[in-house]
């Protein structure tokens, strides 16, 4: 199979990157801005002997998707603010029962019906902790075309891998920006499936793990019967009362990705090496800041830039030695500062933390971040 | 028939209350599929929240215990990822028609081929006692304090108007008709609804002063009256009476079935 170049929007990316991932089952409600996202795939997942479900909500997706998954399919569901918040009672299922599902939140501007057609990166909160209890979750944020491509390929691949619902964070400008990329062959790709059980059926036991803390996962129907449920479980699967019981398998829960950070946490650093004024951005508001940082460089300003492809979990370690390095970092972001107080706490008073904030649904323009650079510099 | 063979025996004994009608649903599911002869790797059963949920637990299938009032979707997902797997939901009447009423109908009007056990005892049993869709008006709840303010839902007649091939109707006092239905409803392509009378003694009777446990169960049948018994039947004369049997047997067009030409015919493009 050879590369492939198109001109194409970021949800189509989203689209392609998942039926290259592997995803047989896609099932949603439309909603601006992701729609397209369940257009695309209504096509083509049955070109691929895959299957597309439109449901009369999104709360019958999130489950759909989860129904989906554990039959063997990899699924994914996508949708935006009003339904991601309908969405969360089910990713909390998932991250409970550790069944992989991939779920796109082209975001917009809340809080309610809010802004439905501009851009907003104010759900980056609720993809934390949108669903009640401590929970593991990962949350990646592209930000152009063809990462959003990559990155649904890793989301698959890390659900997959970690056992853990992986959230896609993509603003409106992301979502809907057309751009001219050129897409790997598909067999170039490197695909992660979930570890199957090695013990015969009688032997199994759904929710133990050795050392990886990820359990191997039985697909239902493949005559390994279990039980799966939300309440909080023991090895074997069924509703625990037992404190000990109860407190390790949340324990095990709660940090199977703690080890696995290096891995997960993924983020772009440009001109940071002798860096004195520091940006940290994300999605679309990162490209006015490189455009910005650019421009300082040309007036003779080091500035530099960490872009975050991974937002949970936070790269805490890395922010926190930039904070070391720098005077400033300037945190522009589509909301009132979601990620800039995540910025603040990593940087624990090294450096000082810069806002950049809007929510009238108009991007960030570059001369703001040059300007809240110079004014510090 | 052994019907150990189909439990987890290490689960027992059951958390249902002494009297619960939903132990004699249990009884009937797995007479059906032992009628049936499924295997167990086939079976996968779904259930939602509540009491009629935790059967799930019991059952030595592939079981699914989810979220209140969405066991549909979990299924109807599952069952588009292994459509040659026998899918069983189990749910209540709150689960199924308050919570989850938007499932139930659409999954109906989409004529998916699952099966869905409605278990109408009138009330939120796992909860204590509060009023559900299915309580008759005028009846005491723990939140009905004055008595029911609100109408009832005909759960099978509005799955019968949704869409689905197969609706029936039956109380838990005879088991064998019950896992008779039951048995049909499985075997039947598209989407099928048994809705089960069941008595709750403990939640429900003792606040309606209906009587014992048994008293319930027996005053069921002779409440029961057939489907075709009650076409001749007036309105009045059928208040207060439980229509029963096969109220609904139709051949429809099966979702998944439809989707799997739409699958070649995209293939061929
Ligand atoms: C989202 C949500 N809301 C409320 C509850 C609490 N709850 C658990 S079971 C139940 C009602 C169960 O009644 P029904 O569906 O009639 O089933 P039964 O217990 O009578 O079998 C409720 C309200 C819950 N678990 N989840």
């Amino acid at each position: 199979m050879k590369a492939r170049t198109f001109m194409m929007q970021g949800n189509q990316a989203v689209a392609e990157g998942a039926i290259d991932a592997g995803c047989r089952f896609f099932a949603g409600y439309p909603i601006t801005p992701s729609s397209e996202i369940a257009e695309y795939l209504s096509g083509r997942l049955p070109e691929v002997g895959g299957r597309f479900m439109q449901m009369e909500d999104e709360i019958a997706a999130m489950g759909a998707v989860i129904g989906a998954s554990l039959g063997g399919m990899k699924s994914m569901t996508a949708t935006s603010g009003p339904g991601f918040s309908l969405k969360q009672e089910n990713i909390g299922f998932a991250s409970m029962t550790e069944v992989p599902v991939v779920i796109v939140n082209v975001m917009r501007g809340g809080p309610s019906t809010g802004l439905p057609t501009m851009p907003s990166q104010a759900d980056v909160m609720q993809a934390r902790w949108g669903t009640h209890g401590d929970h593991p979750i990962i949350v990646l944020a592209p930000g152009g075309v063809r990462e959003a491509y990559d990155l649904t390929v890793q989301a698959f691949n890390m659900s997959e891998e970690y056992r853990v619902p992986v959230i896609l964070l993509l603003d409106e400008i992301v979502g809907h920006v057309h751009e001219k990329v050129t897409l790997p062959a598909p067999d170039e790709l490197v695909i992660i499936d979930r570890k199957k059980p090695t013990v015969p059926p009688e032997e199994y036991l759904p929710y133990v793990a050795d050392e990886t803390l990820v359990p191997p996962m039985a697909n239902f129907g493949e005559g390994y019967r279990y039980h799966v449920t939300g309440l909080v479980h023991d090895e074997t699967g069924f509703p625990t009362n037992v404190t000990e019981e109860i407190e390790a398998q949340l324990m095990r829960l709660n940090t199977k990705l703690d080890r696995y950070e290096d891995e997960i946490i993924q983020f772009e650093e440009t001109l940071t090496e002798d860096a004195k004024i520091g940006v940290v951005a994300y999605g679309s508001t990162a490209r006015s800041a490189r455009s910005a940082l650019l421009r300082a460089r040309d007036e003779d300003i080091s500035a530099g830039m960490i872009r975050l492809q991974t937002i949970w979990p936070f790269p805490t370690d890395r922010i926190r030695e930039f904070a070391r390095q720098v005077s400033h970092i300037v945190v522009p972001e589509l909301n009132l500062g979601q990620i800039a107080h995540e910025v603040e706490h990593a940087a624990r008073g090294e450096a000082e933390v810069v806002r950049i904030n809007r929510i009238s649904g108009e991007p960030i323009h570059p001369d703001e971040i040059l300007a809240a650079i110079k004014e510090y510099w | 028939m052994d019907y150990s063979q189909y439990l987890r025996n290490d689960k027992l004994p059951y958390i249902w209350c002494a009297g619960c009608g939903d132990r004699i649903v249990l009884k009937a599911i797995l007479r059906a599929i032992h009628d049936l002869g499924l295997e167990k790797d086939e079976i996968a059963m779904v259930a939602g929240i509540g009491c009629s949920g935790r059967t799930a637990g019991y059952v030595d299938f592939n079981t699914l215990h989810t979220t209140h009032g969405r066991a549909i979707t979990f299924a109807t997902g599952l069952k588009m990822a292994r459509p040659d797997m026998t899918v069983i939901v189990v749910s209540g009447d709150g689960d199924a028609t308050a919570i989850g009423g938007n499932h139930l109908i659409h999954a109906a009007r989409r004529n998916i081929d699952i099966t869905v056990l409605v278990y109408n005892n009138h009330i939120y049993g796992m909860t204590g006692g509060q009023v559900s869709p299915t309580t008759p008006m005028g009846d005491f709840a723990t939140t009905a304090p004055y008595g029911n303010l609100e109408n009832t839902f005909d759960i099978s007649g509005l799955t019968i108007a949704a869409g689905a091939s197969f609706v029936a109707r039956s109380a838990v006092a005879d088991i064998k008709y019950l896992s008779n239905l039951i048995g049909q409803a499985i075997s039947k392509k598209g989407f099928s609804l048994v809705e089960v009378m069941t008595p709750c003694y403990i939640a429900y009777g003792r606040m309606n002063e209906k009587g014992s446990a048994a008293q319930m169960i027996l005053d069921q049948r002779e409440e029961a009256v057939d489907v075709e018994e009650a076409k001749s039947m007036s309105p009045e004369d059928l208040q207060d009476r439980i229509v029963v049997g096969v109220l609904a047997d139709r051949e429809l067009p099966e979702y998944i079935a439809t989707y799997d030409r739409v699958i070649s015919q995209a293939q061929q493009r």
